[in-house]
């Protein structure tokens, strides 16, 4: 069997594509006529075929060839520096500027250029060195033959019918009621297992009567500590009040208006925030009541409270009313006074859920 | 006992060919696919982003696992980056600050997961945008157009759990935002968040869940819907553009072996460099300097990675509208970012039915239309494009506002209004241009080339020249017809003034018989001296 190449195929020309069946035992067909064809069983022609290089060995080949050569080279060079750098460079964190910061961007690099040289590399070589070809494969989609689609049809309808069930009124209900629970069965641990009642765990905080407010240390706060248009973050001081898996909805900002912003707020309270102020003092729960962000951003000279998240803007002069932005409701105002010992305490927990609504809120 | 079997190592693949055929008998399937072709075109190799970033994902990924604790147990910090020496913070933190400085190239895994995540969103947008515009969603391919968007949805949630996982400052605040999203859905809203988180927000299982959901549960999922799409795109063949010789019944391009297979390959390294690269040089996400998670402290600017962020826009920008009734609150947060999310989700997923219902259009599509020439859609896209830039926009209003010192309402208004006024606008110039690109077409057909060369009339008069296409009529008009591709419009596309340009963002052609080579400038004057040039009239 001779093994030559293949050379130019266009269709029409004198080596048109086969269309006829061929003897594949034929001693005289070359390896590429036994290539047409598998090409012609599997409904593939090809109607273009060109070697890139019909005269091997040409200067423009050749440099090719070196290039790609270069780029799997410039791999192996950049892979061992890779190795090199992962195994000597320092990496280890230390402060300050030094050469341990480049040892990610000496990985990125050296990963990257060896990547890059089989990808270059391997492009070239199909674009310029693989055969430039037109290939046309017929394309069988569409339904299946009407024949088929009809005994296929017939034969699912039969298997049906095999089973009897449409003669068979008891199974059809037994089935339906004795395994239909099944899936409920196997639903019940892996869905059940997960469901819990909200119970008031949305509506109430940490907060409580006689809960103090404390920093984020857990010392707990004197009005002295905040000055006149001045806030601070404040948290129910009780266990597990500050951090950790209970403490997402107590932040509170108390915040020591001026004088005059003081009495106007006292001057708005509504029904349920009457004697929730201590003297210039009010505290407002922090968690918005839009998507729950921590409300943080306070204005003094405005006494508008802008949540960073999406931009809700709360009037603290007013009940935390929210002027702009997308929340809907009041943040809560926490009623505060001074214990005996100077020391801020709630006197009770919010009266109204805090952050974002849900349904059964109010 | 007279011919002792010598071995033969050269003879060596042929036999284990032979014993594997005997077995399996896989001759003619393997050649079938060895024979396969596939239509060659830049556009159809976006998908393969997604595809080679979602390995790169799973290989970054796993060696993530193998050192990150999903764990929300409260510790102190005590490793080797030393701003946070001594911060409490939970284990899921610490241990991502392990492994960006305590594990020797911990962070470049890291940051490379993260740079392959952004890319395989991208491409993935990418992608539709050319299934979109070309049309290759049309029958036979509507099942692989709701596939790849379910692969949006599933690839946005599995990016927003990832990110979530370090329990950093910033992603802490996107997971309150997840919770108050979930608790604003009615009736079972406040059930469902507090099961999904195993009780209040933050809670201690929030993490390990989110964890075994985007480590198991959600890529398990996408590896299994992207198996399918490209064994669909297998079967049913991939789409093609018109061209010579191409049409409804065939596909013209190159075999799957050795051709299309060294370019996947190729491909995939170069996927694979570029997220190399960007993980070695771009910082992303420094989590440490984000500080653990803390629900009383929030920073300015905090916003969700982009593929979220439109979703984000819609929450900011949706007016503040509470429904209370019968002692029931449906919050505004529902109707933005569940309601929101599902429609945008949803219509994008039927709108191949849409389009064939109203057009009643039920013929199968092989071949992919040019965007011109259904200005319907294409303006439709370009309104869908729109409004989601207008959202995503609005996602960073907060930045855009301190950045160029606008006002931050300003912003939020212009969101609103703009998410009303801007889409039908890009309807309407779309749809404009398209008819007046087709318009230019046909009249380059019908008229010829413009040659840049100015002719004087006897009478004094000045006319263009044109070099038509092909034969004209008895009025100089040219008779070809419209392919569905695009038409030359300049003098280099037929020849003159050297090669015409052929390469990377046009489709490869296999050229014809005399068309090799570098054509003379003397094709055109030889059309001349046939008295081919026209008026143009």
């Amino acid at each position: 069997m001779t093994t030559q190449t293949a050379d130019r195929v266009m269709a029409g020309g004198a080596e048109a594509t086969a269309t006829e069946p061929i003897d594949v035992n034929d001693p005289s067909l070359s390896r590429f006529d036994l290539v047409r064809e598998g090409m012609r069983r599997d409904g593939v022609e090809i109607v273009y075929y060109e070697p890139r290089f019909p005269v091997p060995g040409t200067k423009e080949e050749k440099r090719i060839v070196r290039f790609i050569a270069f780029c799997f080279l410039m791999t192996g060079v950049a892979s061992l520096a890779f190795l090199a750098a992962f195994i000597w460079w320092p990496w280890e964190y230390e402060p300050g500027a030094n050469i341990n910061k480049w040892y990610t961007p000496v990985l990125g690099i050296t990963m990257g250029v060896a990547l890059l040289g089989i990808g270059v590399g391997l492009t070239v070589w199909a674009k310029k060195l693989l055969p430039d070809e037109v290939v046309v494969q017929e394309r069988h989609d569409g339904p299946s033959p009407d024949d088929e689609r009809k005994i296929t049809g017939a034969t699912l309808l039969h298997i049906g019918e095999e089973t009897g069930l449409a003669r068979r009124p008891l199974l059809k209900g037994a089935l339906t009621l004795g395994l239909a629970p099944v899936g409920l069965m196997a639903a019940a641990p892996l869905v059940g297992g997960l469901i819990q009642r909200p119970g008031d765990l949305l509506v109430t905080t940490g907060w409580g009567p006689g809960v103090r407010l404390v920093h984020e240390d857990g010392t707990p706060v004197r009005p002295e500590d905040v000055s006149v248009g001045g806030q601070i973050t404040v948290f129910p001081g009780v266990p597990g009040g500050t951090r950790g898996a209970t403490a997402g909805d107590s932040a509170t900002l108390l915040i020591h208006l001026r004088p005059e912003d003081a009495e106007e707020t006292r001057r708005n309270a509504l029904p349920i925030n009457r004697g929730a102020q201590w003297g210039n003092f009010v505290a407002y729960s922090k968690i918005c009541t839009h998507a729950g962000c921590p409300a943080s951003l306070y204005e003094q000279q405005s006494n508008r409270l802008l949540c960073p998240c999406h931009q809700s803007q709360f009037l603290i002069t007013d009940n935390a009313r929210p002027v702009f932005g997308p929340a809907a409701r009041r943040l809560p105002q926490l009623p505060i006074e001074v214990d005996e010992e100077g020391f801020f305490v709630a006197k009770s927990d919010y009266l109204t859920p805090v952050g974002p609504s849900f349904w059964e809120r109010e | 006992m007279s011919t002792r079997r010598r071995f033969n190592p050269r003879q060596l693949p042929a036999n284990a060919a032979g014993a594997i055929d005997d077995r399996f008998q896989v001759a003619s399937p393997l050649r079938n696919v060895l024979n396969k072709v596939f239509p060659d075109h830049w556009s159809f190799l976006l998908g393969e982003i997604a595809l080679f970033s979602f390995i790169v994902l799973l290989l970054t990924g796993t060696f993530l696992t193998l050192f990150f604790d999903p764990s929300m147990e409260e510790v102190t910090y005590n490793g080797s980056y030393t701003p946070l020496q001594g911060v409490e913070m939970s284990r899921a933190y610490a241990s991502s600050l392990d492994i960006s400085f305590d594990v020797r190239g911990g962070l470049i895994m890291r940051q490379m997961h993260h740079w392959a995540a952004l890319l395989f969103m991208a491409s993935l947008i990418v992608h539709m945008f050319r299934v979109f515009f070309t049309g290759a969603f049309r029958k036979p391919r509507e099942l692989n157009w709701v596939i790849g968007i379910t692969l949006f949805a599933l690839g946005l949630f599995e990016g927003l759990f990832g990110y979530s996982l370090p329990d950093d400052g910033l992603s802490g605040t996107g997971m309150r935002v997840t919770f108050a999203l979930i608790q604003s859905i009615p009736i079972i809203g406040s059930w469902l968040a507090i099961s999904l988180a195993g009780g209040e927000f933050p809670g201690t299982l929030l993490i390990p869940r989110l964890y075994i959901a985007h480590v198991l549960l959600i890529p398990g999922l996408i590896l299994a819907l992207i198996a399918v799409h490209v064994g669909l795109v297998f079967k049913q063949k991939h789409t093609q553009w018109p061209g010579p010789g191409r049409t409804e019944h065939n596909v013209v391009g190159y075999r799957m072996f050795p051709n299309y297979v060294s370019k996947q390959i190729s491909f995939f390294m170069i996927v694979f460099a570029v997220t190399a690269l960007l993980g070695g040089l771009f910082q992303i996400n420094p989590i440490w300097l984000f500080g653990p998670y803390n629900p009383a402290v929030v920073s300015a600017a905090s916003q969700p990675d982009w593929y979220a962020m439109f979703l984000d826009g819609l929450v900011r920008i949706f007016p503040a509208w509470e429904t209370r009734f019968l002692g029931y609150t449906i919050s505004p947060l529902f109707w933005a970012g569940i309601v929101g999310m599902g429609l945008i989700i949803t219509l994008a997923a039927i709108y191949p039915f849409l389009e064939a219902r109203f057009t009643k259009d039920k013929a199968h599509h092989n071949l992919l239309e040019r965007p011109r020439d259904n200005p319907n859609r294409t303006a439709l896209g370009a309104m869908a494009i729109t409004f989601y830039m207008v959202l995503l926009l609005s996602g960073v209003n907060d930045v855009i506002a301190e950045r160029f010192n606008i006002s931050l309402n300003a912003m939020t208004w212009a969101g609103r209004i703009g998410l009303l006024l801007l889409p039908p606008l890009a309807y309407y110039i779309t749809h404009r241009i398209c008819l007046g690109l087709q318009q230019h077409d046909r009249e380059v057909l019908v008229h010829g080339v413009e040659t840049g060369i100015i002719r004087r009339l006897p009478d004094g008069r000045f006319e263009e020249v044109h070099q038509p296409l092909g034969p004209v009529d008895e009025h100089g008009h040219g008779q070809l017809e419209y392919a569905g591709w695009a038409v030359p419009k300049k003098m280099n596309r037929l020849g003159a003034l050297g090669a015409a340009v052929k390469g990377f963002f046009v489709p490869i052609e296999g050229p014809t018989p005399d068309g090799k080579g570098a054509p003379q400038a003397e094709q055109v004057e030889a059309g001349q001296k046939r008295e081919e040039v026209t008026t143009g009239r």
